[in-house]
C-alpha cells in the first residue's frame, strides 16, 4: 500500500476534495432542491405554454408580460437550467473516462446552461417591461 | 479513472444478462428523458426570445412548432417532461426510504408509465381542443 509512505497528513485529508464532483454531497443536495422545485415550475410552465398556443402574437406578450407569468417563467427556467446542469455533469461523469475531454464537456455544459438562462431571461424581461 | 492495472479476472455480468424489470427500464428512462429534457429546454427559450424579437420571428418559430414534425419533437418533449417529473417523484419518495420494497418499486414504476401517458394525452387534448 502506498499510503505507507512517510507523510503527516492524515488518509481524509489526502482524499478531501477528489471525488468525481470534487465537491461532496453539495451537488447531490442541490440537484434535490431543484428536483423538489422543479415539480410546482414544471406544471406552471406547461399551463403558461398551453394559453400561449391559444393566443396571436399580441395575446401572447401581454401574458408573458404579467408579472406572475413573467416571474415564474423565469423561476422554471433557473429551477430547470440549475437542475439540469448538475444531471448533465453527472451523465457525463459517468460515460466519459478521458479527463481532457470530459473537462471540456463539462464547461460546455456549464456554457449552455448560463447561456440559455441569460437569453431567456433578456427576453422575458424585455416582453415586461414592453422593449 | 485510471486504469492501474489490468486484472484477470472474470467480468461481472453486463446488463443483458438479466430479466429485464419495470424498474430497470424506468431507470434508463429517467436518464434518456433527463438528457432529453436537456435539449428540451431550448424549444422553451427559443419562443420566449422569438416574442422578444418580434412578430415575425415569433411567427416563424411558430410555424415550426405547429408543423407535424414539429408537433412530434413537442409531444415527445411533452411525455419526458412528466415521465421525467413522476420518476424524480419517485427518487423523492425513495430518498425519504420509502417504498423501497419490490412491490413498491414496482407499483411506482408502472404508476410513472400510467401517470405520464395520461398527463400528456391530458395537456394535448387541451392543445388541439379549440
Ligand atoms: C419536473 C420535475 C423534475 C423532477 C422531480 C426531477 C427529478 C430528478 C431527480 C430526482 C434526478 C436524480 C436521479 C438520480 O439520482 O438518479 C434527476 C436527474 C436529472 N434531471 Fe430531473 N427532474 C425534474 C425536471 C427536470 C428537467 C426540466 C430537466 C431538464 C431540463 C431535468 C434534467 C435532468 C437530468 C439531465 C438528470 C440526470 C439524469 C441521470 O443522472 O440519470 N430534470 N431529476
Amino acid at each position: 500500500m502506498h499510503s505507507e509512505k512517510k507523510s503527516i497528513r492524515t488518509p481524509i485529508a489526502r482524499v478531501r476534495g477528489l471525488g468525481a464532483a470534487k465537491s461532496g454531497t453539495g451537488h447531490f443536495w442541490l440537484q434535490r432542491l431543484t428536483a423538489v422545485s422543479n415539480i410546482p415550475l414544471t406544471l406552471a410552465m406547461v399551463v403558461i405554454v398551453v394559453m400561449l398556443a391559444k393566443l396571436d402574437y399580441a395575446g401572447a406578450r401581454a401574458l408573458v408580460a404579467n408579472p406572475l407569468v413573467g416571474i415564474l417563467l423565469i423561476a422554471f427556467l433557473v429551477s430547470a437550467l440549475v437542475h439540469m446542469r448538475l444531471g448533465m455533469q453527472i451523465i457525463i461523469e459517468d460515460y466519459v473516462h478521458e479527463e481532457g475531454m470530459k473537462i471540456v464537456l463539462i464547461l460546455l455544459n456549464t456554457f449552455f446552461a448560463v447561456l440559455m438562462g441569460l437569453a431567456s431571461i433578456y427576453a422575458i424581461l424585455r416582453i415586461g417591461f414592453g422593449g | 479513472m485510471s486504469r492501474t492495472s489490468e486484472a484477470q479476472r472474470p467480468l461481472s455480468p453486463h446488463l443483458q444478462i438479466y430479466k429485464p424489470t419495470v424498474t430497470m427500464v424506468m431507470s434508463i428512462l429517467h436518464r434518456i428523458t433527463g438528457a432529453a429534457l436537456f435539449f428540451g429546454t431550448l424549444l422553451v427559450v427559443a419562443l420566449l426570445v422569438a416574442m422578444a424579437a418580434g412578430p415575425n420571428a415569433y411567427g416563424t418559430v411558430q410555424a415550426i412548432y405547429g408543423s407535424i414534425p414539429g408537433k412530434l419533437v413537442l409531444f415527445g418533449y411533452t411525455w419526458a417532461l412528466f415521465h421525467h417529473m413522476l420518476g424524480g417523484v419517485r427518487h423523492l419518495i425513495w430518498d425519504t426510504g420509502a417504498m423501497f420494497d419490490r412491490q413498491g418499486r414496482t407499483s411506482l414504476g408502472w404508476a410513472t408509465l400510467v401517470g405520464s401517458a395520461g398527463l400528456t394525452l391530458l395537456v394535448w387534448a387541451l392543445v388541439l381542443m379549440r
